[in-house]
């Protein structure tokens, strides 16, 4: 089958390629070019910089397959870079890499795969997909490696998307990932994973994000959750719920951000204890199998990427939105995060954190 | 998985080293290891094979031996001209003058000059890519100490009128070279008729080795050098020479002497891959000047899609062709040239540079003419569908 294999680099996107390769697929390896390199010649390191282009290359090239580099700096502007940059203007915290993957990679990159007459996008993640015969859907899956699991990033997929997916090292764990690259000598078998967003590659978020406003949010209070004064910021961008550093006021016990309030330019903050929330409602919400649950549903959810997924009942509101009740108080609920609802290993839908 | 045949249409990129210079260099190589430097017998028969290329070049260019100047590459062969010129100008002269097509080679050896306190004029050329002597005319004065003007560009191939651009820069005193890479090989090639003071070029253009590039100065015209060191190439250009690069070098320039009546056949290929585009595609414009340009090249601008994916496709297909943005280097620039030429970026972004050499065949031009209408079809389709989406 003639696949087009995402290769952004990095260890992960390498093994996915070699082992499609070694599979006897017709492997095409097309690198991102996402974001104007000259803007950031310091972006070493980082997804998608010149040098993680030449791992690509060297990769490709070690395994025996051909290997391009596309130019999707318009549409990862037009819909990752500016809701990213629009979701902190209106205080919540975005996760740019979910967007990638629903309007970029598994959109784009898979338009442009079949331009090719390859039917099939894979990409390095820790996540696997099944077609369940019985009912003729596809299923979204962990990755077998719990440590690495991305299906958190995935749950935007539609079964249209889904069908032309593919994620080769969904059955391998990190470990045996760079055991594979060592053993075929592959040149990034030792590289660093990468954390950054890759598009802010010195990790200040606040400074990217003043850069592509116009004008930057405008300053405001910090307060506390009985509306008393305790400081000023220079705006509601440089805040996420959950943070504790970089606030500019001191109590004498530890504050945490509760809540930002764009309209009225505020930042609640806290102690830990008021962080705690017992239900969301999310927007946007997609169901893998394409059809929300008849009744309430118990799953388990995850409200960012690192969190530990917690029990909780699902009602929902409507197709695209849901109401979720966890068992115990969840900390640091951030609108703009995604939640995602496991059965098991399955993922069984997910959205977009709006209150909690 | 069936090997795809390989058709190569890039041969403004490179060309395949001909086996009579492949034999050359490898002599040169395990035969002739002196340096040209040395008196003794190794340093002359080495000397030997470095002045017979000299000749030979010489000969392609009908320009006197003593006055080529052997380099890494052609890029290097035009650094030398302008910085070379740059350094050996008259006081009171700090004044450059070039098109919006040149090379890189030129338009950022031009620009690093700029920093120097020269000043640089980038001049606009018409829709076909031809500079109107009048428009030189109107930008040189006294003070220009420089002309640098491409004999025939590489990626629409339209050759400029150099005698009549030579005789403006005469009139202001102005020293004019020539970047001719791109026409070395497929035109005929006299530095008397062209009129020229230094002209480059660069072998692989013309099946030579790479890594061997020539500057042509007449005699009597300063050119200082910017590699310092030994006296090689008449104090012109310190280093070791490549030896063994430089003997293929000279084989390469005397074929393409020999070889030279073969060019009609390759324009006659290009007319038939260029008709059999523009009639199989709808939706296609041939870019730069139909009478005018080099016999080997076309430059096709394809509607409602990107150059780049049409490439990728041809590839996978086994058609090597070019674009002219350059993505790889971090950012999507529509070709300079076409932009210079007053395209606008939607149609200089999507055009595709088709280049013939001697060695193409009438089968691959079939080839080619009948699977682009599925393959523009297909990604056009995506086009719409995509842009219909957002």
């Amino acid at each position: 089958m003639r696949i087009v294999m995402a290769m952004s680099g990095g260890v992960d996107s390498s093994v996915a390629a070699a082992r499609l390769a070694e599979a006897g697929h017709e492997v095409i390896g097309i690198s991102m070019q996402l974001y104007d390199q000259r803007a950031s010649p310091q972006a070493f390191g980082s997804c998608c910089s010149l040098d993680d282009l030449y791992d690509a290359r060297r990769v490709a090239a070690a395994i025996g397959i051909p290997h391009y580099i596309l130019n999707f700096e318009t549409p990862f502007q037009a819909t990752v870079v500016k809701n990213f940059v629009d979701e902190y203007a209106a205080g919540r915290t975005p996760i740019p890499c979910i967007r990638c993957n629903a309007d970029v990679k598994f959109a784009t990159l898979v338009e442009h795969a079949r331009g090719f007459d390859a039917d099939v996008v894979a990409t390095g993640h820790y996540a696997r997909v099944r077609f369940d015969g019985d009912t003729r859907r596809y299923t979204l899956l962990r990755g077998v490696d719990e440590d690495k699991d991305q299906s958190y990033f995935l749950f935007s997929l539609t079964q249209d998307q889904l069908a032309h997916a593919m994620f080769p090292i969904g059955d391998m764990t990190k470990p045996e990932v760079r055991a594979f690259a060592t053993r075929r000598r592959l040149l990034v078998a030792e590289k660093p994973d990468s954390h950054e967003i890759c598009f802010v590659p010195d990790g200040d978020q606040g400074a990217f994000v003043e850069r592509q406003l116009e004008s930057r949010p405008r300053d405001g209070v910090i307060s506390d959750s009985s509306g008393k004064v305790l400081g000023e910021h220079r705006g509601v961008h440089r805040f996420t719920v959950g943070q504790r550093k970089g606030l500019g006021v001191s109590v004498g016990i530890p504050l945490y951000v509760i809540h930002v309030d764009a309209a009225d330019a505020r930042v609640t903050v806290g102690p830990r204890e008021e962080l705690g929330s017992r239900s969301l409602v999310a927007s946007g919400v997609n169901w893998i199998s394409g059809q929300p649950p008849a009744a309430p549903t118990r799953v388990t959810a995850r409200i960012r990427h690192r969190h530990r997924d917690a029990p909780a009942l699902i009602v929902t509101d409507g197709a695209a939105r849901a109401t979720l009740e966890f068992d115990e108080p969840q900390f640091a609920v951030a609108p703009g995060q995604a939640v995602v609802f496991y059965r098991g290993e399955e993922v069984v839908g997910g959205g977009w954190i709006e209150s909690s | 998985m069936t090997m795809p045949v390989r058709i190569y249409f890039d041969h403004n990129a490179t060309t395949p080293v001909h086996p009579r210079v492949v034999e050359a260099v490898m002599r040169a190589f395990s035969d002739d290891v002196g340096n040209p430097s040395s008196v003794h017998y190794f340093g002359q028969r080495a000397k030997t094979l470095v002045d017979d290329a000299r000749a030979a070049i010489a000969a392609l260019l009908h320009a006197e031996a003593s006055d080529v100047v052997f380099t890494s590459s052609g890029t290097e062969a035009n650094n030398l001209a302008l910085r070379g010129l740059a350094e050996a100008a008259a006081p009171g002269r700090r004044h450059l003058v070039t098109t919006g097509i040149e090379h890189e080679a030129v338009l950022n050896t031009a620009r690093a000059l700029e920093r120097h306190q020269w000043r640089v004029t980038v001049l606009p050329v018409g829709e076909t890519g031809v500079l109107a002597p009048d428009v030189l005319r109107a930008a040189v004065t006294r003070e220009t100490a420089i002309v640098s003007i491409m004999h025939a560009n590489n990626e629409i191939g339209t050759i400029q009128p150099v005698a009549d651009l030579v005789s403006v820069a005469r009139d202001v005193g102005a020293i004019f070279h020539t970047d001719a890479v791109q026409s070395a090989g497929k035109l005929p090639l006299s530095v008397r008729d062209l009129g020229a003071d230094v002209l480059s070029i660069s072998a692989h253009k013309f099946n030579g080795p790479k890594g061997v590039g020539a500057l042509w100065i007449r005699r009597g015209v300063r050119v200082l050098p910017t590699m310092t060191g030994g006296r090689q190439e008449r104090n012109r250009r310190a280093g070791t020479e490549n030896v063994p690069g430089i003997a293929g070098a000279g084989v390469a320039a005397a074929l393409a002497i020999e070889r030279l009546p073969m060019m009609a056949g390759v324009a006659r290929l290009r007319d038939r891959l260029e008709r059999g585009i523009l009639t199989s595609v709808p939706g296609t414009h041939v870019n730069g000047d139909p009478a005018r340009r080099v016999p080997n090249t076309t430059n096709i601008s394809f509607e409602g899609l990107e150059a780049e994916s049409l490439l990728i496709a041809l590839d996978l297909e086994g058609v090597a062709v070019s674009t002219g943005s350059a993505c790889s280097s971090g950012t999507l620039e529509p070709s300079h040239v076409l932009k210079a030429m007053g395209l606008p970026s939607a149609r200089a972004r999507n055009s595709l540079r088709f280049s013939l050499g001697v060695s193409n065949t009438d089968a691959e031009v079939d080839f080619v003419v009948e699977r682009l209408p599925m393959l523009v079809g297909k990604l056009r389709g995506l086009g719409r569908r995509a842009s219909a989406l957002g």
